[in-house]
């Protein structure tokens, strides 16, 4: 980044350095001056951060024109005055060197990342032309659309007025998916996102993978961070001596692929101890005696070998739990697909959970609300027969969402009916899904790739046609109506101007929609035409919102004692111990444990997670989180690393059992991981060759996922189960 | 006057690098350079392990190697806060501070000058935190007076067990670390 120079400032600007020296009645507060940023212009807009789907509100600081940083909005419930690393970084993403600044159209063949600039209108125009054949041929369902975050909804609205149905996002499942099913199916409802996770008033914590901490989801870290403070208990399982391990009072490292085995002894603990919540389970169980005897057998003895956890240390922490009950949350976890029986697991925490007592209680699981912001008054979607392709026949009973991986099967397949067409919207499929080859496998199959992007990721250099989007700093979005433990309504507005060609996704899909001659479902001239017909509809307005970036509604009530209904939308209207629904579709009625599948001998159980100053594959190439951390590592246990004479620092690549070898990673030689697995932050080892700085460095745990196994519950991808060998002198 | 130091709370900290981005942004430190960073030192065996994370940045030590070297007098410690700062106009890029400090908290900035912390105290002038303090999302910083006895951070270094870092190099460094 090209700043104007303190030193040249001090010579270039001497006369208002010294009116601060008159001012500040001395020369030794000139030299102070010697080391400050130039007293420039300031002004601030209030926004909302997209490092990640957090979504927390901001302030935009701008110095002379040129954006300058970003805070915290003091008014956010999600960010509470204080941004997370990447949100603090934020502003790289407007300066990143490797932005796209112009259209796309490819010239060479797919993957070849050989394309020629076009104009908006050319882009636009070849993109109508050919999903207009689609739907000539094949329908308009033909068409599929990935979207992530908020920045989807328009695209999303475009292609439902074209007549698309299948629409779908990662962030089902390859994430939280199972979690959200195992919840659905116990309690009638999800975890949501943000999580309903009251950690703050937690007197006992427990972790399951979840590396709060490493993982900056912005609320739920500062209110760990309470907790701590408050002197809450914390129980973590991993496999690895996490951050947040670093943190518990009990770090039991168990064996990966056995927490199922875990919860099972912990539960068993409980109720043969009598120390769960016997009136709450009561008053709100549904099939506690069924549940009682199938676990009756799985012992703390029981788990000790599945595990490595001894059985006092289970029979401890199960006390623990019980000790600080109802206020004992057990976290639910977010990215929760890893061995493809992880709605049961989810299942089986959401059940620990009811059995302390914790959901709708303080310390627990509170129940979240959003304000009133009615919906854009659009026309009518066109009504499709033949439904969606990601989970025909209900294969997957119990998705409660689109299955993007589903929509790549009947891509490869053309079963129950061809998809041709691919719009994808901030999000890397290469890196996203597992097995990239089924994904360019889908890829060679389509009339039609189109990828919305703001640089040119591995997922844009299979496009057809690529559109550089404007940056969350340069543009508006649809407005965030939260559900939340304090419900809220939240602008992103443009702060500064983009830096070349590049467009909002509101503008792109509008413009989109007219060339499809859809321009009825766009009666709206502009976005702040929109967004101010919304905020109207809800007593508000931009102008107001432009102002202060976020309203707040009343307080709900969020517990049970605060007055919030106890019903329970599950087919007992309880709490279900025993799911009568999951044994009237053949699944297990109580969650039961099967070991998991061990690698060949010599590997070691390749297991991924976050840094916390990146995203996913997306963030990269900010020069200002790049600066922080350019490359992963990969991190394995000293006694592995003493035998191979590794030390850290070396590179070595990874090997996985399809003989799939890595890019070439950094070893973390170290005590804080068990010595039957290996560990990396996933989103490096980027192959797109336009991805500066980021390109060739460290590895990506994505490439080395060529298996992955399907939840029968819900679809999702469980991806830790690659094995890899590690290979020295890279 | 003032004698401004900073405590850190350990045990909330989890070694995120907010306070090291929000410096760059705030004070336009160059790539490749930051004038705070995070340390961790991991003991132990699996799975006894303890982990320490401490964020680090210039202790504006109470007795500063880096002013009694320096050949110019760039290195100073200034009057409002007793905060050590570098004017640099008079700093002639001659690396003697760098290899003074046992914190190793100084880099030669691209533009030829000795470049640290200074406890932004462009922003404590203004009644602010420092930049790092500000953003802290587990609010495991505090900044303050040291020679206030009811300061925030007088009060935590009186209370909770603490230490400093290399306190053998006999700097008496300004920066507490809470257990």
């Amino acid at each position: 980044m090209a700043h104007l120079s303190r030193r040249r400032f001090l010579k270039i600007a001497g006369f208002s350095a010294g009116a601060a020296a008159i001012a500040g009645g001395g020369t030794r507060t000139l030299q102070a001056m010697a080391t400050r940023g130039p007293a420039g212009e300031t002004r601030t807009v209030p926004t909302s951060c997209d490092l990640c789907f957090w979504k927390c509100n901001a302030i935009a600081h701008v110095r002379d024109g040129r954006l300058w940083k970003i805070t915290g909005n003091p008014a956010d419930p999600l960010s509470r005055g204080r941004l997370c690393p990447r949100g603090t970084g934020g502003i790289g993403a407007h300066f990143d060197p490797s932005r796209l600044h112009a259209p796309l159209i490819r010239r060479q063949a797919r993957g070849e990342e050989v394309w020629a600039e076009v104009t908006w209108d050319e882009a636009l125009g070849y993109v109508a032309d050919r999903m207009q054949k689609i739907k000539a041929t094949y329908g308009p369902e033909a068409v599929a659309l990935f979207a992530h975050g908020i920045g989807g909804a328009f695209l999303k609205h475009t292609l439902k007025a074209y007549g698309g149905v299948n629409i779908a996002a990662p962030s089902f499942a390859q994430c939280r998916g199972p979690r959200d099913v195992g919840f659905e199916l116990t309690f009638g409802e999800g975890i949501g996102s943000p999580e309903r996770t009251d950690i703050a008033n937690a007197r006992c914590l427990v972790l399951i993978g979840s590396h709060l901490g490493e993982n900056m989801h912005n609320t739920q870290v500062q209110e760990f961070a309470e907790a701590i403070a408050n002197g809450a208990s914390i129980i973590v399982a991993d496999p690895r001596f996490s951050i947040a391990a670093s943190k518990a009072r009990h770090y039991l490292p168990v064996k990966p692929g056995t927490d199922l085995a875990l919860l099972l002894a912990w539960m068993n603990v409980l109720v043969t101890e009598g120390l769960y919540d016997k009136a709450y389970v009561e008053q709100f169980g549904f099939g506690f005696e069924n549940f009682a005897a199938e676990i009756a057998t799985r012992t703390p003895e029981w788990a000790y070998p599945e595990t490595g956890i001894p059985p006092e240390l289970i029979r401890e922490t199960a006390r623990e739990m019980a000790r600080h009950r109802p206020a004992t949350l057990v976290h639910p976890g977010r990215h929760t697909t890893w061995y493809g029986d992880d709605a049961q697991r989810a299942r089986a925490i959401a059940l620990l959970n009811a059995l302390l007592g914790s959901w709708g209680r303080k310390g627990g699981f509170y129940y979240p609300s959003s304000m009133d912001v009615p919906g854009y008054p659009y026309p009518a979607y066109p009504k499709s027969e033949r439904g969606k392709v990601d989970n025909p026949e209900h294969k997957f009973p119990f998705a409660s969402e689109a299955i993007t991986t589903g929509i790549r099967e009947a891509t490869i397949s053309g079963k129950p009916y061809p998809i041709k067409g691919w719009l994808v919207y901030a999000t890397n499929l290469v890196q996203a899904l597992p097995a990239q080859e089924e994904t360019i496998k889908a890829i060679q199959n389509l009339d039609l790739m189109v990828v919305v992007d703001v640089v040119p990721s591995e997922i844009a250099g299979w496009a057809d046609v690529v559109l550089p989007e404007t940056v969350y700093l340069e543009r508006y979005d649809d407005l965030n109506v939260e559900l939340f433990r304090d419900p809220f309504v939240a602008l992103r507005q443009p702060v500064v101007p983009p830096p070349g060609d590049q467009k909002p996704n509101w503008w792109i899909a509008r413009e989109l929609a007219v060339k499809l001659g859809l321009g009825a479902y766009y009666p709206w001239k502009d976005i702040e035409e929109y967004l101010d017909h919304r905020l109207k509809a809800a007593g508000h307005s931009l102008a107001e919102l432009k102002q202060v970036g976020i309203v707040k509604g009343a307080k709900p009530p969020r517990y049970f004692d605060e007055g919030v209904a106890t019903e329970f939308a599950t087919p007992s209207g309880k709490i279900e111990f025993y799911s009568s629904q999951l044994a009237a579709a053949g699944f297990d009625p109580v969650p039961r444990y099967t070991r998991p599948v061990e690698g060949p001998p010599g590997s070691f159980r390749l297991l991924y997670g976050r840094a916390p100053v990146h995203t996913f594959s997306r963030t990269q190439t900010n020069p200002i989180l790049q600066d922080a951390m350019s490359e992963n590592e990969v991190w394995v246990n000293a006694s592995v690393g003493a035998r191979m004479g590794l030390r850290s620092g070396d590179y070595v690549t990874l090997r996985n059992q399809d003989g799939v070898v890595s890019n070439r990673v950094k070893a973390r030689v170290t005590e804080a991981i068990r010595p039957d697995c290996v560990f990396m932050v996933h989103g490096f080892g980027h192959t797109a060759r336009g991805l500066r700085g980021a390109y060739g460095r460290g590895a990506s745990d994505s490439q080395l996922i060529t298996r992955y196994v399907t939840d029968p519950l819900m679809g999702g991808t469980g991806t830790n189960v690659n094995f890899v060998t590690i290979e020295a002198g890279a | 006057m003032a004698r401004f130091g900073m405590v850190i709370d350990t045990r909330k900290c989890v070694g995120c690098m907010d306070c090291v981005i929000a410096c760059k942004t705030e004070n336009d430190v160059p790539d490749g350079h930051c004038r705070d960073w995070i340390g961790q030192r991991l003991q132990g065996t699996m799975p006894d392990l303890r982990l320490t994370i401490t964020s680090e940045r210039c202790n504006h030590c109470d007795r500063p190697p880096c002013v009694t070297c320096c050949p110019t007098g760039a290195s100073h410690v200034h009057d409002f806060g007793k905060v050590v700062l570098v004017d640099h106009d008079k700093c002639i890029g001659c690396k003697a501070c760098l290899a003074a400090c046992p914190y190793d908290a100084r880099f030669v900035h691209p533009d030829g000058y000795a470049d640290k912390c200074t406890f932004c105290i462009h922003r404590v002038e203004k009644g602010l935190a420092p930049a790092c303090v500000s953003v802290c999302p587990t609010h495991s910083m505090y900044f303050g007076d040291l020679d206030d006895p009811d300061s925030e951070v007088s009060r935590l270094i009186a209370s909770r067990r603490h230490f400093v870092l290399k306190p053998d190099a006999g700097t008496q460094p300004r920066i507490f670390y809470l257990e």
